[in-house]
């Protein structure tokens, strides 16, 4: 057993800490108020190759590992949640769907732009009436001719307005007699006439992301942008959660990291009764249990992109990776606006954005609920994974990187 | 178009360093590439794409100073080379650049040699005039833009930032150019970048490589200090009435002399 990170994984961290600490740190606070994203964070994110990280070289990606994903998620969100939510639609729910499912043909025509930064990507599941419940989704793709036509509404779709890409899962056949086997997934370009895309405002958090909601009216969307086989919609969906979750569980251990320091710092500066207030127990405490915390979140996310490298099913680890890091990391943002006291409340720390950042994740990609029933369900026997048609490739640097 | 860029290894930016024991220490603090010399692999960098040719990254150090030249290579830098040898433990900056000198003809028909404006341990600032010096080659110093540079005519025309303004200079090739921020900012390393300086093996060549001896350090220091820490005293001014706070401070004020 090695715990060490390599070379290349140090050389890939230091890189990506250096991009978002130089650049994205300096402005975050003020991009948050506004509740905009900074224009320059997706080209530039293009232009670095964060955006296509973990995709092969021949599909326009860097070659790196799953391990390299985690990291660069980590780093990303120890600055600011709304940088590991790109990650997390354009890599882990969309551009890592493609490289699983899509067809050699269709892997050169979306896959190359997206890994490029050319073609930003989102991923539409959710809707209003239907979230943990996916079988409940009402978007439908009828047959015509050659061509699907798509009408419904996905909700709560992050970089729904910036994205030219949507992954969309929408039910092709109403008739099934298992609701989840009539759903397929879909590659839909977002300047099709008939699409229109907004931005939802006055979320709690990621107030510097971009969180939307795609509509669909009598989208015309031809077969050969289907990602997989007819019916195979909610299968090719939880695939893509194995990837997004893993991208959260890494964000929110860096969330936890953010937590972390910024306590640490803020207990050596604050004086109480004659002392800094590190030198009081229960500061201590706190700081001990988000050690504890970022430790255990860390190995969690490593062990889970260690599998996916080695093309290791990894539902399970990531599913448990995801629930104790987000959850991990709200309590962490609380206690660390305890330990920043009435400072921490306001934002002139950054504590508080924490806070608000850290609740989304622990909602979405599988509410700390859902995780909790597949922890059990596999524990007691009653859960257990398909093998499915199309597993996402283990790591090869030799073919990665030709 | 043949580039050589000099680099060293010095402890993070953020380090604490202290004297410990008459000797200087940075704790466990990580070991980077000189800040300043990032400008200078940038210059390089950029002067072989526009010209074509090839960029090697140079360093005098010990094995761990590879890092240094890992951060050159992952930036993309073509070739990596160390010199280390232990007869250069305590080598001062004229040992370094007559090293770095028989280094650069080693490797043969430089046409440039980057350096940053000085490494953030020392601050000696003076490697890069050394170096040239010992080649024999004009030294371009504290250079800003680099506003020309011909390799068939084999001259180089450059701006400097001075005290006292700008100057622009023209020099022939071979020639010695040390930087500052003003030549642009530093790239981050690209990923293939870094996957290729993690793989490469780098040459290590020692003084007998060179062919030469260590020259003896003209430069001691036989005394290291610890700045003297300041003593604060705080004294809060109370009083009844503004009026009467500020009398007492004024008072103090003159007392101390300060005003």
């Amino acid at each position: 057993m090695d715990f060490a990170l390599t070379e290349e994984h140090r050389m890939v961290q230091n890189m990506v800490r250096e991009f978002v600490q130089k650049e994205v740190s300096p402005i975050i606070k003020e991009q948050d108020r506004k509740q905009e994203m900074a224009a320059f964070i997706l080209p530039r994110m293009g232009e670095l190759g964060i955006l296509g990280i973990c995709i092969p070289v021949r599909y326009g990606g860097q070659g790196m590992d799953y391990i390299s994903l985690g990291l660069v998620c980590e780093e990303l969100e120890v600055v600011d949640s709304s940088l590991r939510v790109v990650m997390s639609v354009h890599m882990g729910l969309n551009s890592m769907a493609l490289f699983q499912w899509a067809t050699e043909e269709q892997k050169q025509r979306f896959l190359g732009p997206q890994a490029r930064g050319e073609r930003i990507a989102c991923f539409g599941l959710t809707e209003s009436g239907a979230g943990s419940d996916v079988a409940a989704i009402t978007s439908s793709a009828r047959k015509q001719g050659g061509d699907y036509i798509l009408n419904g509404e996905k909700m709560w779709i992050s970089l729904a307005t910036k994205a030219h890409h949507a992954l969309v899962v929408a039910r092709t056949n109403p008739e099934a007699a298992d609701p989840h086997e009539g759903l397929s997934a879909f590659l839909v370009e977002l300047n099709s006439p008939g699409v229109t895309t907004g931005d939802i405002h006055g979320k709690l958090g990621v107030r510097a992301g971009s969180t939307g909601w795609l509509a669909f009216q009598d989208v015309r969307v031809p077969a050969a942008s289907r990602i997989g086989e007819e019916g195979e919609g909610f299968r090719i969906a939880m695939s893509c959660l194995d990837n997004g979750r893993f991208t959260v569980a890494a964000g929110a251990t860096g969330l936890i990291r953010a937590c972390l320091e910024a306590s640490v710092r803020y207990a050596h500066e604050r004086r109480a009764f004659g002392k800094e207030i590190g030198k009081h127990q229960l500061v201590q405490q706190k700081i001990a249990r988000m050690v504890q915390s970022y430790d255990a979140a860390r190995l969690l996310y490593l062990r889970a992109g260690w599998m996916k490298n080695r093309g290791m099913r990894n539902t399970r680890e990531t599913s448990l990776a995801k629930w104790f890091a987000t959850d991990a990391s709200f309590e962490a943002a609380s206690e660390a606006i305890q330990i920043h006291g009435a400072y921490g409340y306001s934002d002139e720390y950054d504590v508080e954005r924490y806070l608000r950042n850290s609740k989304g994740a622990v909602i979405y990609e599988g509410t700390s609920e859902i995780h909790q029933l597949m922890q059990a369900g596999y524990a007691l026997g009653y859960r257990e994974d398909a093998t499915l048609r199309c597993e996402l490739p283990a790591y090869d640097p030799s073919y990665w990187q030709e | 178009m043949k580039i050589v860029v000099c680099v060293k290894q010095v402890p993070d930016s953020a380090a604490k360093v202290v004297v410990e024991n008459g000797q200087v220490t940075w704790g466990d603090a990580p070991l980077v590439i000189n800040p300043w010399d990032e400008f200078a692999v940038e210059a390089a960098l950029v002067q072989k794409e526009a010209l074509g040719g090839e960029v090697t990254a140079l360093t005098v150090g010990t094995e761990s100073s590879k890092e240094a030249l890992k951060h050159a290579l992952a930036m993309g830098c073509g070739e990596a080379i160390l010199v280390s040898d232990p007869a250069l433990a305590s080598a001062d900056s004229q040992t370094v650049a007559r090293v770095l000198a028989a280094a650069v003809q080693k490797i043969g028909d430089v046409d440039l040699v980057f350096y940053g404006r000085q490494a953030i341990d020392g601050d000696m600032g003076v490697t890069a005039a050394q170096t040239a010096r010992v080649l024999g080659w004009p030294a371009l110093s504290l250079v800003s833009t680099i506003s020309s540079l011909d390799a068939n005519g084999g001259r180089i025309c450059v701006e400097r930032s001075t005290e006292e303004g700008r100057q622009v200079v023209e020099a022939k090739l071979p020639a010695v150019v040390s930087v500052v921020k003003d030549i642009g900012e530093p790239r981050y390393p690209s990923f293939m970048g870094i996957r290729k300086a993690s793989r490469a093996v780098i040459p290590t060549w020692s003084l007998g490589d060179l062919g030469v001896t260590a020259p003896a350090s003209v430069v001691k220091w036989p005394q290291l200090e610890n700045a003297p820490v300041r003593q604060v005293v705080t004294e809060l001014i109370t009083g009844n009435s503004p009026q009467e706070i500020a009398e007492q401070l004024a008072e103090k004020i003159l007392a101390e002399k300060v005003l």
